[in-house]
């Protein structure tokens, strides 16, 4: 793709709280918010934020598996309950598994670049707690090849598909040395949590995350390689900004210096049929993120905060390889010595990350994004990364099934 | 007749009851998946569950069906290899249910005895009676092949009685599971001195596949579980009696149940425990052992008036805890029953039980709540400095707490010195198993 003739901004972010078990509101027998309210939560935040909604030209939803969670499809015609000036818009759905959320941006963007658009509402949602775990994993297993995977994969489809990725990390680097990586990640992402009112793990009161995150996986009650801290939790959430181009902004009243600059991106979709070649490495993530680091023009020596996917923590390690901030097989060692920590070498996570925030699949994508405003422009409260002038950028990673359908987006703050 | 030749037609009496509801779920989903094994192919399964009360049977539908769906979704890892052949069953949404309709396609239900009669396997849970009991064995024993063996689930009575009243030649064993048998880990083995090896042989296996704990108890009334229940309870109503001087007899009850619970560390305190077995249960409990055991008084007139006042606790067919000692809202103790008025005496933080809590006193330091410590690997240190606190204390719901403490600890040793029990380890994996207890009543705490 090439890079845009014109400037494209994101600005107006918010994030519902992600809901699920670690919540203390959560309880599953009792009655919860379904789609309809975190979709208008999040927008009515967003549009909270500007002069008048009138001026949003489009809606873009992200969103994975509705249809199923929620018995709902036709997901782009539930914009308009958000606010009456949304009716007879025109809005899309967008769909890419747990990368739904980063196909959402890039359809925003695009939008915006085709001026076809001045001003874009982007939503992504799911709510997913609405199955048990165990009916949770056939309809997340769907991020997957349905014909040629499921009948043969794991109870738990995708914890068994990143299972046999740590269970090929811990042949070539040994177990230890991974499992110790993997613990630090599970910790690092509960104490960004700990910051973070709206996270899952915000109550998570455990003193000590790390020896939790050691806890050796027991295959008869779950997969053989990872145990249950190891994956990001089920989660109910939706979040919501504005894309636009300069004149955009201006329409909605919002300064730029509230606002944040798309200055790369890249995407990159893999034969869904087919299994990763080589399990220790995330290739889609690789090609997607050079994509963004050429049309940019940056590397990860620019880059100071860092959103990457970790559905598992190893998924989370090896996209800190596939990103470029570590070489092949060295990401446990860096995460183990807090290298990724809040203000170290590189902040990543630093709201939590999907296993610390939460995981509503089809709009984590959109949440990285609300993250990457609320870090450029200063307005992270706890969670804020200390943003210096040699590397004033931010990278996101949003993916789809097992390293398949997969968007890096680089930001930097609006000048 | 080897173990799964026998799993092949089995029946339980009484089966529509908490226990035999729980122990026909447990068999039902045994059954289905031997069924599915390859090399059970084309091998007819039947259980049979039997209960002369028709109308509970229907209820006993809907538990079966909700709770085999639960088994299917903690085991659906087994599940998925068990139908790994089954190319029409390709999601968890598509497995667990078949699971269900297979253990519901062995399943007969009736109110009619006759429907035992091709069982190998009998599984006994009626009502704690005797005659009663051995009214049905006798019957079965006329109506099934001689080689039937024959499970029973009492809690308390002899097994050697029930084997020679009914004529059954050691064709009888004690399988005892604790309510419910779904979630409990033990099950108590009680073999009398006839029990045929065989039979020993296949409860050891069954325990095995149903994945419980078991404790082989001595063949003398009220075995270890109940042994030590029912004794427990009887010093709690002892007590709270002896408060009732200065604090009325609901107060005496909310004091003993509060700090056994507490103080103890235990799950529930042990009037919400004897609600939850079923006042009438606990009667019946009571009155069979105190009629087997010479020198000790187990009966309680408390519990007779409460019975005749048909205050019983117990569980609604939804699981929930009906009124007994304890009044319950939403699950948990909110008042106490007054015996002498007839009514419940509701909790009252401002007023009355407030008052009782003060006298009751500060709990010592290092105190966690049971479920606070469930999970806790280093409960044991954490228990340790928590009773050594409890000793230091000078309150009122100190000097109880140990007090109970002691007790418990001579129930316990009771039941070896007598030989209910083999060993001390066998009472404690008993409470530890059976009743949650965090620790075994015969410790070093007291």
């Amino acid at each position: 793709m090439r890079k845009p003739r014109k400037k494209v901004y994101a600005t107006c972010g918010c994030n519902t709280i992600s809901l699920g078990t670690g919540r203390k509101e959560f309880h599953p027998k009792k009655p919860r918010p379904g789609l309809e309210y975190y979709i208008q939560d999040a927008g009515k935040s967003v549009i909270a934020q500007i002069n008048d909604p009138e001026n949003i030209d489009e809606g873009i939803i992200a969103n994975f598996m509705a249809a199923r969670f929620n018995k709902q499809g036709n997901l782009a015609a539930l914009i308009p309950t958000i606010h009456p000036s949304l009716e007879y818009k025109p809005h899309t759905r967008v769909e890419g598994a747990c990368g739904s959320g980063g196909l959402g941006l890039l359809t925003s963007i695009k939008s915006v670049a085709s001026e076809i658009s001045d001003v874009v509402l982007t939503i992504g949602v799911e709510v997913q707690n609405t199955y048990k775990a165990i009916y949770g994993a056939d309809i997340l297993g769907g991020a997957g090849h349905y014909l040629s995977q499921r009948k043969n994969g794991h109870a738990y489809f995708f914890p068994g598909q990143f299972s046999d990725r740590a269970g090929a990390c811990y042949e070539k680097f040994g177990y230890e040395y991974m499992r110790k990586g993997m613990a630090s990640w599970y910790k690092q992402a509960v104490e960004n949590a700990r910051r973070n009112p709206k996270a899952q793990e915000y109550h998570n009161t455990a003193e000590d995350l790390f020896a939790l995150g050691m806890t050796p996986p027991n295959p008869k009650a779950f997969v053989d390689h990872l145990n249950v801290y190891d994956c990001s939790k089920v989660s109910d959430g939706a979040s919501a900004l504005i894309f636009a181009s300069e004149d955009g902004l201006k329409k909605i009243g919002v300064d730029k210096k509230d606002a944040i600059e798309v200055v790369g991106f890249g995407t990159a979709v893999a034969d869904v049929t087919k299994l990763p070649e080589d399990l220790t490495i995330m290739s889609t993530t690789k090609k997607a993120v050079q994509k963004a680091y050429e049309m940019s023009g940056l590397g990860p020596e620019d880059i100071g905060v860092l959103e990457l996917h970790d559905c598992f923590t190893i998924g989370g390690l090896l996209a800190l390889e596939a990103t470029g901030f570590v070489k092949y097989g060295e990401a446990s060692a860096y995460v183990q010595e807090g290298k990724t920590n809040l203000n170290s070498e590189i902040s990543t996570n630093a709201t939590g990350g999907l296993i610390g925030f939460g995981h509503y699949t089809g709009g984590t994508g959109v949440r990285q994004a609300v993250d990457c405003v609320h870090q450029l422009t200063e307005k992270a409260g706890d969670c804020q990364v200390k943003i210096n002038t040699d590397k004033p950028y931010a990278l996101m990673i949003s993916m789809g099934g097992n390293d398949r359908t997969v968007t890096a987006m680089i930001f930097k703050r609006a000048d | 007749m080897n173990f799964d030749q026998r799993l092949q037609n089995v029946s339980v009496l009484g089966a529509a009851g908490k226990m035999g509801s729980g122990i026909a779920l447990l068999l039902a989903a045994e059954m289905a998946k031997a069924k599915n094994l390859p090399e059970n192919e084309g091998t007819k399964y039947r259980l049979n569950l039997i209960d002369v009360n028709d109308d509970a049977l229907d209820g006993l539908w809907v538990y079966l069906k909700a709770q085999l769906t639960k088994i299917g979704e903690k085991t659906t890892i087994i599940l998925r290899n068990l139908y790994k052949d089954r190319e029409d069953l390709v999601e968890n949404f598509d497995i667990i249910p078949q699971f269900v309709d297979d253990a519901f396609s062995v399943i007969r239900v009736n109110t009619d005895l006759n429907m035992a009669k091709d069982s190998k396997v009998v599984f006994e849970a009626v009502i704690e009676n005797k005659d009663l009991k051995v009214d049905l064995l006798k019957k079965l024993d006329n109506l099934c092949a001689k080689d039937t063996i024959y499970l029973t689930n009492t809690s308390s009575i002899p097994i050697h009685i029930l084997n020679e009243e009914a004529n059954l030649d050691g064709r009888i064993i004690g399988f005892h599971f604790y309510n419910p048998p779904v979630v409990q880990r033990l099950a108590e083995l009680i073999s009398c001195e006839k029990t045929i090896p065989e039979l020993k042989e296949f409860s050891s296996e069954l325990a095995k596949r149903l994945r419980k704990v078991i404790v082989s108890a001595n063949d003398i009334a009220g075995f270890i579980g109940n042994g030590h229940f029912l004794r427990d309870g009887l010093f709690a109503i002892s007590e709270a009696k002896k408060l009732a001087k200065d604090f009325s007899l609901p107060g005496g009850i909310y004091i003993m149940d509060k700090i056994s619970r507490d103080l103890l560390v235990r799950p529930m305190g042990i009037f919400q425990l004897i609600d939850y077995v079923g006042v009438d249960v606990y009667q019946c409990i009571s009155d069979t052992v105190d009629s087997y055991i010479e020198g000790e008084n187990l009966k309680e007139e408390l519990l007779k008036r409460m019975v005749d006042k048909k205050v019983l606790g117990g569980q609604r067919a939804d699981g929930s805890q009906k009124d007994g000692f304890l009044k319950y809202e939403k699950g948990r103790p909110a008042g106490v029953y007054d015996i002498d008025k007839g009514e419940y005496k509701i909790f009252d933080p401002d007023g009355w039980t407030g008052e009782l809590d003060k006298k009751i006193g500060d709990y010592p330091q290092g105190f966690y709540p049971w479920r606070k410590l469930l999970m806790d690997p280093k409960k044991n240190e954490k228990l340790s400095e928590f009773f050594k606190n409890l000793k230091a204390k000078d309150t009122l719901g100190a000097k109880l707490a140990l007090a109970y403490l002691r007790n418990s600890k001579q129930i316990g040793q009771r039941l070896v010195d007598s030989k209910v029990a083999n060993s001390a380890d066998d009472v404690n994996k008993v409470l530890l198993n059976g009743f949650y207890h965090l620790y075994g009543p015969i410790n070093n705490y007291i």
